[in-house]
């Protein structure tokens, strides 16, 4: 039975862990940015709804970062539980990263922490907004450094490998390896957009089912035009990492596009089914596409999958992965866009239920892209763990208990899930902005508001 | 001093400092779950809650620190501790997740709920046990290797005695740390009746510590004689260790200069530690692991002991901000700000 077999049981379990820290990682690297830019504009132009976004903001981020910061040990632990062996050699190339890493988000909790206990402490508010900055900064760096250890996975070098033996290592060449410019990018990028195309989703969510008041709109307004920024920027990343992977993982591409002949002019496939011989059915085809998404040119080469060896291919299921991580990239972008035109177009009504709507699920959606671009990125290095020294077989744990293990961290993530939901219910709901606003803030009139 | 030594006297110092920071905090737990059992939470839990809520991230954070150095320095570790932990490990890390997330839950979100009181001070006396697995595995006797890799011999790991004590040593150590923390941070809030209870605490628990203390020698020159011998020829600094038991606990006894006997609890345990990390030496995980067969290349080991000395120089200014704004602020402490 497949629950005796410790290796695809690690995979699972990791699968599981990640797929449910990266919810919690990304807006922990996002959140920290909209919350300064809020606070920073509240100050400014001596706004209270600014403020007191930033304010309610920081006490749901709490919440999750306490999460993120569990659910990042459990992982910390679990690599060295679940894959010993990869362990044992990465340990020796491409621990300087991960030990950065640790450093960058201790730096982060400790300001987090004052963040978090000062709003009211200094006479000139600009002292606390400060605090926000090594927040963002310590976030930020945490996401830049562990995901140099992922690139390292794809790109390996930086090491010479004599027997089993490493040799003539180098910490700053793993660390800075080819992968890492474009996934670094794309990590960050897409944090900040989830982030942001989340408390998009929360404002458009109560226009939606409660009354519009100004503070929403503000925040509405806000965020929406930070998704636009965020997803504009994510795609050009993701751009670059296609022709990242084109030029030193073609199989990954490859793979993900269901590319088998190595031809120019080759086309882009969406979505579509595969035969029995392999061969591509009901997809739409665009001609030339993936030529260019793959080196900016129309007549390009690119590699095909039949050029790796069989046992090295990565699953062809991952299309659809790539498929709906685009796709959804593609909505944030025009939906954002949408809204920011109807705002700057004085006629129109930029709160109307449809656009709301809209707007509403954005946040959902961003995140699910996250999970199908990671699930891309990992299933599609397979079978590798350590693309083209070591498979994830290789790495695994031989330990017979991985099974129970997975059920153990199963109902450990329902729990930490649900009461994370109970709680953050909790906060909000007894104590609606407008409420806040007036205890906090009882000088403000409904006539300054806009 | 070899890049190794330096290694591991980094390490050392992080989870001597987890074993201070941590402790506090589990204690700080237990003690907050059996005040409201007895009924004297009003009295207390206050002073816990202010001094906890700031600083509970930072903790976790040491822990982290210790292991994921612990692979870089010593990749060897990842692959035995890792082989032979999954069970007692997972469990830790179980316990570890419930306890951060519902101390952040109970403290941000609902108040004094009953469940997550339970779970915090529940947490707080087991993570320690399990935690401590890893340190009785080191000494050896416990892992096999075989054809099919290495293994963890849980009846064995069960049934020993050594492994017991040491779980008791590491759950009243916990409470005698925290108590005596406490006291001095009572002390400094001015908070009388607090200082009553969390003093009493700190009293009960003292006795315990040394016996648990002399118990787990004895367990040890049973189990890993090699070791125990060892630790004899580094007397002195288990000597150092019972004088600066000594000196706190007259000082509490005494009821006056709390954070002196604080001090002294930490050196305590300082030197306990140390001596008794020196003594495991050129083991780290005996008969696999010494430092020397199982630490990093040249290369990686400087790196790592140059990003530290960079880390510590960002952090160390950064941690001295954190607790003058809410340890050492004598406003704060008191519940003005």
């Amino acid at each position: 039975m497949f629950f005796e077999d410790s290796v695809l049981m690690s995979r699972l379990l990791t699968f599981l862990t990640l797929g449910f820290h990266v919810i919690f990682a990304t807006v922990g690297v996002g959140i920290p940015i909209m919350i300064s830019i809020a606070e920073g504009i509240g100050i400014k132009k001596k706004d209270p709804h600014y403020t007191l976004l930033a304010r309610r903001w920081t006490r749901g981020l709490t919440i999750t970062v306490a999460v993120g910061v569990v659910t990042g040990t459990a992982i910390g632990l679990q690599l060295s539980l679940l894959w010993p062996s990869f362990m044992k050699v990465a340990g020796n190339v491409i621990s300087l990263p991960l030990f950065m890493e640790v450093f960058a988000f201790f730096f982060e909790a400790i300001f987090l922490g004052a963040y978090l206990y000062t709003w009211d402490r200094f006479k000139n508010p600009i002292y606390h907004w400060l605090l926000s900055i090594p927040v963002v900064i310590g976030s930020t760096l945490s996401a830049f450094f562990i995901t140099t250890v992922n690139a390292f996975m794809n790109a390996p070098q930086g090491f010479e490998t004599e027997g089993d033996k490493l040799i003539a290592v180098d910490p700053f060449a793993a660390m800075f390896n080819p992968a890492t410019p474009t996934k670094v990018a794309h990590v960050i990028s897409s944090s900040y957009l989830t982030s942001a195309a989340i408390l998009a989703t929360i404002a458009a969510f109560i226009m939606l089912v409660r009354k519009s008041t100004i503070y929403h709109k503000k925040a509405l307004k806000l965020t929406v035009a930070a998704t636009f920024i965020f997803a504009v920027a994510t795609a050009v990343a993701g751009d670059s990492s296609a022709k990242y992977l084109a030029e030193y993982q073609p199989e990954k591409l490859a793979a993900g596009e269901w590319h088998f002949e190595t031809e120019k002019n080759a086309d882009l496939i969406i979505f579509g089914t595969l035969n029995e011989n392999n061969e591509v059915e009901n997809a739409i085809r665009i001609p030339g596409a993936l030529s260019f998404l793959a080196h900016g040119d129309f007549n390009a080469l690119v590699e095909g999958l039949n050029e790796t060896p069989e046992d090295e291919r990565p699953p062809l299921w991952i299309h659809y992965m790539f498929d709906f991580m685009v796709m959804i990239g593609f909505y944030l972008v025009g939906i954002s866009f949408l809204f920011l035109i109807f705002w700057k177009m004085k006629r129109w009504n930029e709160y109307n239920r449809w656009l709301l709507t809209g707007l509403a699920a954005v946040g959902p959606l961003a995140m699910l892209a996250i999970e199908f671009g990671w699930i891309f990125a990992e299933v599609g290095r397979q079978p590798w763990i350590l693309r083209g020294f070591m498979t994830v077989a290789e790495g695994a744990t031989t330990s017979p208990h991985v099974g129970l293990m997975f059920l153990l961290f199963l109902g450990l993530y329902i729990v930490l899930g649900t009461g994370c939901l109970v709680v953050l219910r909790k906060i909000f709901k007894n104590n609606p902005a407008e409420l806040e606003l007036e205890s906090r803030y009882p000088h403000v009139k409904e006539s300054d508001k806009e | 001093m070899s890049y190794e030594y330096i290694g591991i006297t980094v390490l050392w110092l992080f989870l001597y400092g987890y074993l201070i920071v941590a402790s506090i905090d589990f204690g700080a737990g237990f003690f907050a779950y059996y005040a409201k059992l007895t009924k004297q939470d009003h009295i207390i839990n206050k002073l816990i809650s202010r001094y906890l809520s700031p600083v509970w991230e930072v903790t976790n954070v040491f822990f982290v620190f210790f292991f994921v150095g612990l692979v870089g320095f010593f990749p060897d570790t990842a692959y035995y501790f890792g082989q032979s932990l999954l069970v007692p490990g997972s469990i830790a890390i179980v316990l570890l997740a419930i306890r951060g997330s519902f101390y952040a839950f109970e403290s941000y979100g609902s108040k004094d709920n009953h469940v997550y009181m339970f779970l915090y001070g529940a947490t707080g006396l087991l993570i320690p046990a399990s935690l401590a697995t890893a340190m009785t595995i080191s000494e050896g006797g416990f892992i096999e290797e075989t054809a099919n890799g290495v293994h963890l011999m849980i009846g064995k790991l069960l049934t020993s005695p050594y492994s017991w004590s040491v779980v008791l040593l590491a759950i009243v150590s916990v409470l005698y740390i925290s108590s005596t923390f406490l006291t001095y941070y009572a002390h400094r809030a001015d908070d009388e009746p607090a200082l009553a209870i969390v003093r009493k605490y700190a009293l009960f628990w003292s006795s315990p510590t040394i016996i648990a203390s002399l118990t787990t020698f004895i367990a040890l020159s049973q189990h890993n004689f090699d070791h125990f011998q060892k630790a004899i020829e580094l007397w002195w600094i288990f000597g150092l260790s019972v004088a600066f038991f000594m000196i706190g606990l007259f000082l509490i006894y005494q009821g006056k200069y709390y954070g002196w006997a604080f001090l002294a609890v930490m050196f305590q345990f300082f030197f306990a530690f140390f001596g008794y990390g020196a003594s495991h030496l050129p083991y780290i995980i005996k008969p696999f692991v010494t430092i020397t067969s199982g630490a990093t290349n040249e290369t990686m080991g400087i790196t790592l002991i140059i990003a530290f000395i960079g880390g510590l120089l960002l952090l160390v200014p950064s941690l001295i901000m954190l607790l003058r704004m809410f340890l050492f602020d004598a406003d704060y402490v008191q519940g003005k700000k």
